[in-house]
């Protein structure tokens, strides 16, 4: 009988405790509410308000990334230039800064005190405790996976092809819709999904600029600290169901190993 | 026709330094060089992709140093040809059109290139599924499509295997006799040079160092960096002396008169002769000198033959010879370099 490598039985061991880590806590969480648990969460108007806030909000992130960071992340795939690792560090500053903080930094702008509140103020445009402040956070935490992805997907194509475009006589704009984006598409997809993802997840920094309107990360926690774990339960089995459909599709998206340059 | 004067470029670690050539109108010019020498650099600086230094650069009298690449009028050919992936053949070959108006008969040129380039059964395919001839004859039927006023070619050859490397230089040479397009092509091979251009430039580490007709850079390079480059592997230091050129201890008869300037000799491998025995008088052997096969190295046919003589020298000698002569590794033999083969510079 061959004998079983030491190291990969090692391996073997780590991945199923990481496996049983990561999957545990959540099979015991979905399987904990009775199915009435969950249709009555379900049937409440607030929760599918949540929900569909959470949904809908951290939608509008991804698209505005979309819209700001896919040029973003071309300068960065396709220009060198000075300052552009500690450019590269900033898009990720999001990542590493504790999430309370954002939300304490977003309110510090939009506030009285400050100019850009005041201007904000004036326009009408209401942060505190408004849809467009929990869209302002979850696209600031969304942010640097939309530019990540796509920067990683526009340096995959080679830059020859746009060369070969170019001298064909289309300018930068039209060999970027016809060359590059074609070909990122994927990437932008999957960089999309990644910032929804994380968005939805976000509670730290939301729960600081807009308590209210409730988002479901918000809700979970209000419900588990006003009702206790059995209340909060149902409203989080539904969370991580939307999460997973997300994740799954993802997948479908970007299986791995699956490119087009 | 393409002007390019006092061209420079820099990058991190390689420059191009004051470039200056013409290319007549109609012309096949080939740029050749090594690997690192800037050949593709020179290119893409023409083309407009690369931000260069200083220098003026003009396609057919036109100034286009300050242009961007889609208003130069250029097609440009790659090594990997570049095709755009997501595009069938035919979509790929039409790629340009919708920004190059002036093609008034562009559909008749399209059935043309198709035909000319026997691409008629490819059109709707996908090039992932083609072979390297195949996209090699696309990428050239996108270049000339929109008509540029010059097709820059990329070492279109080097990536091809044996079979579609004639096929497509032949072909090559057959489009550039029908379209009369001023050709600019950067290789490393000198036989693709020989094949399709009538003058050529010698790049080495981002200069210039000998532009000719082909023939001419090949028999008479004027540095030893051109001489090397063409396959003269026997470079060594001169010093001259009356009727004669000296070689460390190895004194070399000469025919014709000595240029002061000269500073170096250089032979061809298949100009030096080996022999198992000291020729007789009758042979007319001159230049004589003995000496040691230290390395054979077998290439079908032919053998190069490496002999310590005062240095190193390189022989290509048919393998029938080595048999012959009883020449083996370690051997005594007598060097023979013909006068008439020394080349000096």
């Amino acid at each position: 009988m061959r004998r079983l490598d030491p190291f990969y039985a090692l391996a073997a061991v780590g991945t199923l405790l990481v496996v049983g880590f990561i999957v545990f806590p959540l099979i015991e969480m979905i399987r904990q509410p009775t199915a009435a648990d969950l249709k009555a969460s379900f049937m409440d108007p607030d929760v599918r308000r949540a929900i569909w806030l959470s949904v809908s909000t951290s939608g509008a992130a991804a698209v505005i990334a979309f819209v700001f960071g896919t040029p973003f992340a071309y300068l960065l795939a396709r220009r060198d230039f000075k300052g552009k690792r500690l450019v590269e560090s900033v898009v990720d500053l999001p990542i590493m800064i504790p999430h309370p903080v954002i939300g304490i930094a977003i309110l510090s702008l939009a506030g009285r005190q400050h100019w850009i509140g005041r201007l904000a103020a004036d326009l009408g445009v209401r942060v505190m405790g408004s849809v467009t402040g929990i869209i302002i956070v979850l696209t600031f935490v969304g942010l640097p996976f939309y530019i990540n992805t796509v920067k990683n997907g526009i340096e995959a194509i080679p830059r020859r092809l746009e060369n070969v475009s170019r001298s064909l006589g289309a300018g930068s704009f039209g060999t970027f819709w016809r060359v590059v984006f074609p070909l990122a598409w994927r990437s932008v997809l999957v960089g999309m999904i990644l910032c929804t993802a994380r968005a939805i997840s976000e509670f730290g920094a939301v729960v600081i600029v807009a308590y209210h309107p409730m988002t479901a990360p918000v809700m979970i926690y209000e419900r588990f600290t006003a009702y206790g774990l059995r209340h909060s339960q149902p409203v989080a089995v539904w969370l991580i169901f939307v999460c997973l459909g997300l994740f799954l599709l993802l997948r479908w998206i970007n299986p791995a190993g699956r490119t087009r340059t | 026709m393409i002007e390019v004067e006092g061209l420079c470029v820099r990058l991190p670690g390689f420059a191009l330094d004051t470039i200056s050539f013409r290319v007549a109108a109609g012309e096949f010019f080939t740029i050749l060089g090594p690997t690192g020498s800037g050949k593709t650099l020179i290119l893409e600086s023409i083309a407009g992709l690369v931000p260069i230094h200083s220098g003026q650069i003009r396609i057919n009298g036109r100034d286009v140093t300050d242009l961007p690449p889609e208003r130069r009028q250029i097609g440009i050919v790659y090594q990997d040809q570049s095709l755009f992936p997501h595009l069938s053949v035919i979509q790929n070959i039409r790629y340009g059109l919708r920004y190059r108006s002036r093609a008034a008969h562009r559909e008749e040129k399209i059935v043309y290139l198709i035909q000319q380039l026997g691409l008629e059964h490819l059109l709707e395919r996908g090039v992932a599924h083609l072979s390297g001839g195949e996209r090699q004859r696309v990428a050239m039927a996108r270049a000339l499509a929109v008509s540029p006023d010059v097709l820059l070619l990329d070492e279109p050859l080097s990536a091809l295997d044996p079979n579609f490397r004639e096929e497509i230089r032949v072909l090559l040479r057959r489009l550039h006799h029908e379209t009369g397009i001023t050709a600019l092509m950067v290789t490393h091979d000198f036989a693709e040079a020989h094949f399709l251009a009538t003058r050529t430039a010698v790049i080495a580490a981002g200069r210039i160092e000998q532009i000719g007709p082909v023939a001419e850079v090949f028999n008479r390079p004027l540095s030893p960096t051109v001489a090397a480059f063409v396959g003269m592997k026997n470079i060594f230091e001169v010093c001259f002396d009356v009727g004669v050129a000296r070689v460390g201890a190895l004194t070399f008869s000469l025919t014709g008169p000595v240029d002061p300037a000269w500073r170096f000799m250089a032979v061809r491998p298949e100009d030096v002769r080996v022999h198992g025995a000291l020729p007789g008088p009758r042979d007319g052997a001159c230049n004589l000198f003995p000496g040691r096969v230290t390395r054979i190295d077998h290439q079908g046919v032919f053998a190069d033959v490496q002999v310590a003589c005062g240095g190193l020298w390189q022989a290509l000698l048919p393998t029938s010879r080595l048999l012959d002569e009883a020449i083996t590794e370690g051997r005594e033999v007598w060097l023979e370099v013909p006068v008439e083969k020394i080349h000096l510079m």
